[in-house]
């Protein structure tokens, strides 16, 4: 059965995320440690909140490297919100913050008329609509699609990131991710 | 911008559902889990459980609740009512509630709002100002703060809420049509989402409303009847309002 991974470094959400993997009928955990992380089919890097206390928490558990190492090893990465931006090189946040490398790029606060950016937008060249809830957001090469103008996924290596919530984003957000699991 | 959101509010107490007329005499209708999924269904883009009692046993039973939602909705929601510390938001939080909204606590304490914003992200924290002839009530609306809503909407926005949920007093029960003057000027104060509530008895006020604010919360208009948002949203797209397509 695949195998799939949710790091936790207290950051919200895993349960969500974690109901929603259940729902696919995988075997998934949330987990803080980096060999967990490191072996499993998918790994994914979920997250609200703020990329400076997030930063600290991965590098506390060595869930940075892990994941680091996961991507140099060609192995499946979902990164979902601040877990996108966190993989980028750097975040304007909380006064700059070094983010992981794995993804080319920074990230930089909205300019958008209502920050945070909340509700349901769509994706293009996707067609469907998914839930957001960010106020910064990816400037990336690696961009697959966007939302708005704004980056929706980036892809880069074996990593996959959203800017949307597919956990929050009914049967559309589950169509998404069982296509994540199917390149796992 | 996303799609204007339509956001279905059910009224819980002791783990149920339950109306009633100013929280007197509450009446059980039905349970949250499947209610809400029913909503979820008929296409709500969010949904705000609201604990009307709030006394020490609810907020257990809450916690309870918010695990069972999460456990079967795929969708985002608020929790509101009786928050008063970020202990208790951490613990909805973890639960599964993606929101907390907080409306007397963060009136008498508004350092509360910081926070929140500091540990669970402004994403993640809702001040709700319940308002009648543009003054802040606090205490479920029955205590006069002094405060101008747009003030409060504005100072609380500094603090870090995320968004703001609006409730017209003087609109709410009323079913003919939200408080617009008021949900524009706390609108025109902020820049972060606000959803309105209170006072809406057909689509045209829903219609309305969605020009000014980014979201309108549904109460009483539904009837705790998902089939009632489903001709809601029918009807809104027939007036040209872009809500979501579900499917």
């Amino acid at each position: 059965m695949t195998s799939v991974r949710i790091c936790d470094y207290g950051a919200g959400n895993t349960r969500s995320v974690e109901v929603a993997f259940e729902r696919l009928g995988v075997d998934v955990a949330v987990t803080s440690d980096p060999t967990a992380v490191l072996d499993a089919d998918l790994a994914v890097l979920p997250g609200v909140g703020s990329a400076g206390s997030a930063m600290a928490r991965l590098r506390a558990d060595s869930l940075d490297v892990a994941l680091r190492e996961r991507v140099r090893s060609g192995k499946p990465t979902l990164g979902i919100c601040l877990g996108l931006q966190l993989a980028l090189e750097e975040s304007e946040e909380d006064g700059g913050v070094e983010g992981l490398g794995i993804v080319p790029g920074r990230a930089y606060r909205l300019k958008d008329a209502r920050v945070p950016r909340i509700g349901w937008a769509p994706v293009e060249p996707d067609g469907a609509a998914y839930y957001f809830a960010h106020s910064y957001a990816a400037d990336t090469p690696a961009a697959t699609a966007h939302s708005e103008g704004i980056v929706a996924e980036a892809r880069h290596g074996s990593f996959l990131g959203v800017q949307f919530h597919p956990e929050k984003s009914g049967p559309a957000g589950a169509r998404y991710l069982a296509r994540c699991l199917s390149h796992a | 911008m996303p799609l204007p959101r339509l956001i279905p509010c059910l009224d819980v107490a002791a783990g149920r559902v339950v109306k009633g007329v100013r929280f007197e005499g509450l009446r059980d209708v039905g349970d949250p889990v499947e209610l809400g999924a029913a909503y979820s269904d008929a296409g709500a883009d969010e949904l705000v459980f609201l604990d009307v009692k709030a006394t020490l046993e609810d907020r257990r039973s809450l916690v309870e609740l918010v695990g069972r939602v999460a456990g079967e909705l795929a969708i985002p929601f608020t929790v509101g009512g009786g928050v008063r510390t970020v202990a208790d938001a951490a613990a909805l939080l973890d639960a599964g509630a993606d929101k907390v909204s907080v409306n007397s606590a963060a009136l008498s304490e508004p350092g509360l709002i910081g926070e929140l914003a500091e540990r669970l992200g402004s994403q993640a924290v809702v001040t709700a100002i319940d308002a009648a002839g543009g003054e802040v009530y606090s205490h479920a609306g029955t205590r006069p703060t002094g405060r101008q809503a747009a003030d409060w909407a504005h100072e609380a926005q500094g603090r870090g809420a995320g968004e703001i949920l609006l409730t017209s007093i003087d609109a709410d029960g009323t079913r003919e049509g939200y408080d617009l003057p008021l949900t524009g000027a706390v609108a025109d104060a902020v820049s972060i989402p606000v959803i309105a509530s209170g006072g809406a008895g057909n689509a045209h006020h829903v219609a309305e409303v969605l020009e000014v604010a980014q979201a309108a919360l549904l109460a009483s208009i539904l009837h705790e009847n998902p089939d009632r948002l489903s001709s809601l949203r029918a009807e809104l797209q027939e007036l040209g309002v872009p809500v979501r397509d579900a499917a």
